[in-house]
């Protein structure tokens, strides 16, 4: 019970928090709490305002408005506490592609104040643990996309963080590499590290114990991926037709159709209208008479889409 | 600060610079270069100078003087000339570069000790052709025996040729540069090398993974730096070294002094590149203002142009300039034996410049992104 007490400790406690470049809000009024040992995600777009997120998280920006607490200190008063007892992983590969494998965690090793004995031994788990035995002599710059990542990974977890942010550690990277390094952060969740990831991959954010959808700055939804799915406002049909493309384009332009995506000879249509089906039918047939229409499962990409959508358009209003 | 994290850091520049071989090559490279470049083009024996000769006498000897040097090789004479002013069109022009005046009472100054009997006009603004120009003096005339031996050879008080230089009133030698040359070596390798190095990990993107360490803006700034007064201070021995062998410089003072001062510069130099790390965001950036730094210090300092010489203001720049300080120490401790106590003051002004430099660069150098 004392571990189900601390299950629901705040690790990430985050009200208001907003990041101005300029006139442009890269982060506006986000409201996080993380818990320990979960798997966050955070699933958004382009420019969304993940990186800076997990920046002013780490303490490497301040915030502009807004309050952040992260392991029970508020930043940015409490930035180099922090930067003790987190790990992070930079969204480009950052550790130095002049030194070989080895050299670079030695650095980071030394930089943490691992030293002696229990530093050695604790490369030696690390070569291990992410199948680095073999590369350690390489210069950095030479590994490969999925070597490179399993380096990170390695000298962000080398002295035990309690948190570790993970800015898309999975671009250019595999999917078999990408099912593994996600074995590799399973195993760190279970061994009791808070862990925030971003991605743009709807799968993996699937695999996450909670989530978070940005959208131009703006936190547009959150919750488990179930939860989400469940709640989802609307329903989503696949339409077959004759002719995939003419009817994709006529129903963009309908109010109430929130997202349209040709997948195969088939169409992914979302609506937010509860009688959905019957009235899909009857504008789909008006179109292309041969359409059959037939209510299937939500997934994520359809949470993203509703999602996104709602917020355009409210701050459109 | 932990002595840990700040030896990492050194270790791992350490590592870095022994793979990179384009710095490498520049650590040797720069100071060999400039030193032989300046050196011999100071010392190179050069011929064929083009010359004009004014011959105010045009006796007997003044053209038998004419004749030997011509024979010399050292001038070519293009032209002859009339009056003094065609001279001087003729050198701003870029046709000659010397030339040779016999005033007409030649054969009466001959005579005299006390008189220069003839001059050589020179382009001071090339240092090769004041070097040559120099040669010239030495040169045996046999046509000057006459005049000298009626005058009781070896006793003269004035060489019987005078050189008056043109743009450039000060005669150098390498004696004199080598010494300057070390404080300029050192402006140039030490502010640009620091300034990249830190500027590259902010380039390549390392800094934002630093900045999430425990790192100090001290320890890696430091650290960072530290392997830079190892290599200035390899710099200094080589061109210490090849002053001596190639150039017979010698270091009249404390050899000791001479690295103790050295020190000093290369840490105002070191502060230097620091701060404009924190100014610039790309190597490139770098190492431009690293140049934009370099220009004046070599301008006024001295080094190129007499200190004497220069006008109020721009001597008051130049106080402000660790080139300026460094020149005066190290031509006071290699050619003149003073000590470094005695020029306590100059010393002073270099702490008092890495003092200043380093606090504006730590304040500027946060440990964040924005
Ligand atoms: N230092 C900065 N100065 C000015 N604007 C910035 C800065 N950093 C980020 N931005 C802007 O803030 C917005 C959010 O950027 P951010 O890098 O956080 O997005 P992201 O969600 O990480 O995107 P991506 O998936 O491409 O990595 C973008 O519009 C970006 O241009
Ligand atoms: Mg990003």
């Amino acid at each position: 019970m004392a571990a189900e007490a601390r299950a629901q400790e705040s690790v990430i406690v985050a009200h208001g928090l907003t990041k101005r470049f300029g006139d442009l809000v890269a982060v506006d009024h986000l409201d996080l709490d993380v818990r320990r040992a979960e798997i966050y995600g955070f699933l958004g777009p382009n420019g969304c305002g993940k990186s800076t997120t997990i920046r002013m998280l780490c303490g490497l920006l301040r915030p502009s408005e807004g309050e952040v607490s992260v392991l029970g200190q508020a930043l940015p008063r409490g930035a180099e506490t922090v930067k003790r007892a987190i790990g992070y992983m930079t969204q480009k590969f950052s550790l130095y592609e002049d030194l070989s494998v080895r050299q670079n965690l030695e650095f980071l090793a030394a930089v943490h104040g691992l030293r002696g004995a229990s530093a050695r031994a604790r490369l030696e788990e690390m070569y291990a643990r992410y199948h680095l035995g073999e590369l350690k002599e390489r210069l950095a710059g030479t590994l490969s996309g999925g070597q490179k990542q399993r380096l990170a990974l390695a000298g962000a977890v080398l002295h035990e963080p309690e948190l570790l942010l993970l800015d898309e550690p999975t671009s250019a990277v595999d999917p078999q590499s990408r099912r593994d390094f996600w074995d590799a952060l399973f195993d760190l969740a279970e061994a009791g590290t808070t862990l925030l990831v971003s991605t743009h991959y709807m799968d993996e954010a699937e695999r996450c114990h909670r989530l978070a959808i940005l959208d131009r700055g703006r936190l547009v939804a959150d919750g488990s991926p179930q939860r989400l799915m469940a709640d989802l406002p609307g329903s989503t049909f696949r339409v077959d037709c004759g002719q995939p493309r003419r009817v994709q384009l006529a129903l963009a332009r309908e109010a109430h159709v929130l997202g349209v995506a040709q997948i195969g000879s088939s169409l992914r249509v979302l609506t937010d209208r509860r009688d959905g089906a019957d009235w899909l039918r009857e504008r789909v047939r008006a179109i292309d008479a041969d359409a059959e229409v037939e209510a299937v499962a939500a997934n994520l990409e359809d949470v993203f889409v509703a999602a996104t959508r709602k917020s355009a358009v409210e701050a459109a209003a | 600060m932990s002595l840990a994290r700040l030896l990492a850091v050194v270790r791992k520049e350490l590592v870095q610079l022994g793979r990179d071989r384009l710095t490498f090559a520049m650590i040797v490279g720069i100071p060999t270069l400039q030193l032989l470049l300046f050196g011999f083009a100071i010392n190179l024996d050069i011929r064929h100078l083009p010359a004009a000769v004014l011959d105010q006498a045009n006796t007997m000897h003044s053209r038998e003087l004419v004749a030997e040097l011509a024979s010399s090789q050292v001038l070519d004479f293009r032209r002859v000339v009339a009056a003094p002013q065609e001279i001087d069109a003729a050198m701003r022009r870029g046709e000659i570069s010397v030339a040779v005046v016999i005033p007409q009472d030649f054969e009466t100054r001959l005579a005299r000790p006390d008189r220069p009997a003839w001059q050589v006009v020179v382009d001071g603004s090339d240092q090769s052709v004041q070097a040559a120009a120099r040669q010239l003096s030495a040169f045996p005339l046999a046509s000057l025996d006459y005049g000298a031996a009626a005058n009781r050879p070896g006793t003269r008080a004035v060489p019987s040729v005078e050189i008056v230089n043109f743009y450039n009133p000060e005669r150098r030698a390498p004696i004199n540069t080598v010494p300057g040359l070390i404080g300029v070596i050192l402006a140039m390798t030490m502010v640009i090398f620091t300034a990249m190095a830190i500027v590259r990990e902010r380039e390549r993107g390392n800094m934002e993974m630093l900045i999430a360490t425990p790192l100090s803006p001290f320890e890696l700034t430091i650290g960072k730096v530290l392997p830079y007064v190892g290599i200035g201070l390899v710099q200094v021995t080589l061109i210490l070294l090849l002053g001596e062998l190639v150039f017979d410089v010698p270091v009249r003072g404390s050899l000791l002094e001479v690295y103790l001062a050295a020190i000093v510069y290369i840490a105002a130099m070191l502060s230097l590149g620091v701060f404009i790390s924190t100014l610039a965001d790309s190597q490139f950036q770098a190492m431009q203002m690293a140049f934009f730094t370099f220009l004046p210090q070599i301008l006024l300092s001295g080094f190129m142009f007499p200190y004497d010489g220069m006008p109020r203001a721009a001597q008051w720049l130049a106080e402000i300039f660790p080139l300026t300080h460094f020149l005066r120490l190290i031509r006071g401790i290699m050619l003149r034996d003073a000590a470094l106590g005695e020029m306590w003051h100059e010393l002073a002004a270099l702490a008092a410049f890495v003092v200043v430099m380093l606090s504006v660069a730590v304040l500027r150098f946060r440990k964040r992104l924005d």
